[in-house]
C-alpha cells in the first residue's frame, strides 16, 4: 500500500481493494468457508457481526464509503448497551429495557420551513434514492468517553438537496418524537421535550454529516435512535439527535436542547475541542470504550481537514 | 448485650456486602461497557449512603431513645470513610491514572470535585480522631464540636453529587432529603435541649 500522508479519517486497506473484489471477498465469507475464515479475517470484518449470523435486521447492499477509521470498531454489544437517551430513561440499564418494544415503523418525517418540497414523508421514501453507506467514525461523547462506530446511513447533504431549501434557509432544525406513552422518560421534565437540535446549513451539507439508519450492518436498535438519527462526527454526541420526526429549514439559529438546559455548559456548535473545557469535564482527554488508558482528544474529533474551514474567523471558545 | 453484638455484626455485614458484590461483578465481567465509570460511581454511591447511615444512630437515639445505636456510629462512619477513600482511589488510579496535573486542574476548576475533596478532608480528620484515646486527648467538648463536622461533610457530599449530575437531579434530591430529615431531628433536639430542661427518659 502506498504510504502517503493520511487523511484524518484514515484510508484503510479496504479502500485500496476494488469494490468488486471486496464484495466478492464478503460473499466468499458469507458462503461460509467457515467461521474460521471469518475470524482469520480479523478486525476488518469484525464490525459487521451480521456476516456471521444473518439476521432479519441486516441491511443489504451497503456501499463501503471512503470514510473509515482504521482502528477496530467498538464491540457491538457495548454500542448497544452503553448509550444516553433520556427520552427513555436517565440510567443506561433502563434505557435498553424500556426501548426494547419501541416500534419504529410506520414512521414519518415532516419537512417544513424554508424548503420547496415541504410535506410529510415516510422515512423510507425520504432516503430511497440513496444507497446505504457504511461510515466508520469516531464518536465522542461530551462525558469524555468515545467509541468507533460503523454507522450505516446516507449523506444528509443528498437529502437536503433533494428537498431544495429556499434561498432564505440558513439552518436545519431537527426534532425527536414526543410521545411520553412510547418514550416514558418524557413523563419527567429532565429536559424540555421534545428534544431539538440544529446545524448550520453548511454543516448539514458537509459530506461527513450523515442520517444514519443502521450500525454494524444492521438497522439501528431503538436505544441508538431508530429509525433515523443524525451523525455529525466532529461534534459531541448529543448533537446526534435520535428518532427524528421533523426537519425544519430556518432563517435563524434554532434552539438546541442541552443549550436551553444549561447555556453556559453547552453551546450551539458543540464541536469536539480539547482546548475548550466544559465546566464539568476537562475535554483534553477521552477514554475509548474498551481501553484502560485515556487518550488525547483531537480537535474536531480528528476531522479538522474536512470541517475546520467552516469555522474560520470564529472564536471557538466563544462559539463552543 | 448479646443482642447489641448481633446488631453490630449485622450492620458490619450489610456495609461489607456492597464491596463484596463489586468484587463479584468485577470477577464475572459484570461492570458494563465502561467499568471505570461504573466502579467510581458505585463506590461514590456507597460512600454517601454509608455517610448518611452514620448519622442515623444519633437520630434513632433522639427519636426512640435507642441509646445502643450510638455504639454503631464509629464503625459506620469509618465505613463511609473507607468507601470515600476507595472512591477517590478509583478516580485517581483507574480514571486519571496518576495524571496529577489533570487531577489538580479538576480540583480547582470543577466545583463538584472541589466539594468532593473538601468532604474527604473532613472525613479524614474525623477518621483520624475516631479512636477512644482521641476523645481524651482533645477533651470531650472539642471532640464533639469537631465531629459535628460530619454534617458539613454530608452536606458537601450531597452538593458534590448534585453538581456532578447533568440533568436528572432525582438521585441527589433523594439523598439530600434523607440528610434534611436526619439534620432536622438533630437540630430539633438541639434547640429543645436549650429551651427546656431534659426530661428523664
Ligand atoms: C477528592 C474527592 C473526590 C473526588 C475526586 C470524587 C470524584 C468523583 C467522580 C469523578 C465522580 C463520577 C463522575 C462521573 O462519573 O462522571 C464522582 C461521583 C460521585 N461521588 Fe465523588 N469524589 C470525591 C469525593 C466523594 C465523597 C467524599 C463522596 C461521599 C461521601 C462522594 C460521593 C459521590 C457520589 C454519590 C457520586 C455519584 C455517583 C453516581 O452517579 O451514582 N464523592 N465523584
Amino acid at each position: 500500500m502506498l504510504i502517503t500522508s493520511r487523511k484524518s479519517w484514515e484510508l484503510s486497506d479496504a479502500d485500496a481493494t476494488p469494490e468488486a473484489v471486496y464484495r466478492d471477498r464478503r460473499r466468499f465469507l458469507k458462503l461460509g468457508v467457515g467461521l474460521a475464515a471469518g475470524m482469520a479475517a480479523g478486525p476488518l470484518f469484525a464490525p459487521r457481526s451480521g456476516l456471521a449470523a444473518p439476521s432479519e435486521n441486516k441491511i443489504k447492499d451497503i456501499l463501503q464509503s471512503k470514510y473509515r477509521i482504521l482502528e477496530k470498531a467498538t464491540e457491538r454489544d457495548k454500542f448497544l448497551n452503553y448509550t444516553n437517551f433520556y427520552e427513555f430513561a436517565t440510567s443506561r440499564d433502563q434505557i435498553v429495557e424500556r426501548a426494547e418494544a419501541f416500534a419504529t415503523r410506520p414512521w414519518t418525517v415532516e419537512v417544513a420551513g424554508e424548503v420547496k418540497h415541504a410535506g410529510t414523508y415516510d422515512v423510507d421514501d425520504l432516503l430511497r434514492p440513496n444507497r446505504r453507506e457504511e461510515r466508520i467514525y469516531r464518536h465522542r461523547c461530551v462525558e469524555t468517553w468515545s467509541m468507533i462506530v460503523p454507522w450505516v446511513g446516507v449523506p444528509l447533504a443528498d437529502v437536503v438537496k433533494r428537498l431544495e431549501p429556499t434561498s432564505k434557509a440558513r439552518y436545519v432544525a431537527f426534532e425527536t418524537l414526543h410521545d411520553p406513552e412510547r418514550m416514558p422518560g418524557q413523563k419527567r421534565p429532565v429536559l424540555e421535550w421534545p428534544y431539538v437540535e440544529g446545524l448550520r446549513l453548511d454543516e448539514a451539507l458537509n459530506p461527513l454529516t450523515v442520517l444514519a439508519v443502521g450500525a454494524y450492518g444492521e438497522t439501528l436498535a431503538p436505544q441508538n435512535g431508530a429509525p433515523i438519527r443524525l451523525v455529525v462526527p466532529w461534534k459531541y454526541g448529543f448533537k446526534g439527535i435520535k428518532s427524528i420526526v421533523r426537519i425544519t429549514f430556518t432563517e435563524t439559529e434554532p434552539p438546541t436542547s442541552w443549550n436551553r438546559s444549561s447555556p453556559d455548559e453547552y453551546g450551539f456548535y458543540a464541536n469536539v475541542n480539547p482546548d475548550v473545557s466544559h465546566p464539568r469535564w476537562s475535554q483534553a482527554k477521552e477514554r475509548l470504550i474498551g481501553d484502560f488508558f485515556k487518550r488525547r482528544t483531537l480537535k474536531f474529533n480528528g476531522y479538522g481537514e474536512e470541517v475546520a474551514h467552516l469555522y474560520q474567523n470564529m472564536d471557538l471558545s466563544k462559539f463552543f | 448485650m448479646h443482642r447489641q453484638r448481633i446488631v453490630w455484626w449485622a450492620v458490619f455485614a450489610a456495609l461489607s456486602a456492597p464491596l463484596a458484590w463489586l468484587g463479584v461483578l468485577a470477577a464475572t465481567d459484570g461492570l458494563g461497557a465502561n467499568p471505570i465509570e461504573f466502579v467510581t460511581r458505585y463506590l461514590g454511591d456507597w460512600a454517601l449512603r454509608a455517610l448518611l447511615a452514620a448519622l442515623a444512630p444519633t437520630a434513632l437515639n433522639i427519636l426512640f431513645g435507642w441509646t445502643g445505636a450510638v455504639r454503631l456510629r464509629r464503625m459506620v462512619g469509618l465505613y463511609a470513610f473507607a468507601y470515600a477513600v476507595l472512591h477517590v482511589s478509583s478516580y485517581v488510579v483507574l480514571d486519571q491514572f496518576f495524571d496529577w496535573a489533570a487531577i489538580w486542574a479538576d480540583v480547582i476548576k470543577r466545583k463538584y470535585i472541589t466539594a468532593g475533596m473538601a468532604t474527604v478532608a473532613i472525613l479524614s480528620l474525623l477518621a483520624a480522631t475516631s479512636w477512644a484515646g482521641a476523645v481524651r486527648r482533645l477533651g470531650a467538648k472539642t471532640w464533639k464540636r469537631l465531629h459535628r463536622g460530619v454534617y458539613a461533610a454530608a452536606l458537601l457530599a450531597c452538593l458534590h453529587y448534585a453538581w456532578m449530575v447533568k440533568a436528572d437531579l432525582t438521585g441527589p434530591a433523594l439523598h439530600a432529603a434523607v440528610l434534611a430529615v436526619l439534620l432536622g431531628v438533630r437540630m430539633a433536639a438541639f434547640t429543645k435541649k436549650r429551651l427546656t430542661p431534659l426530661r428523664p427518659r
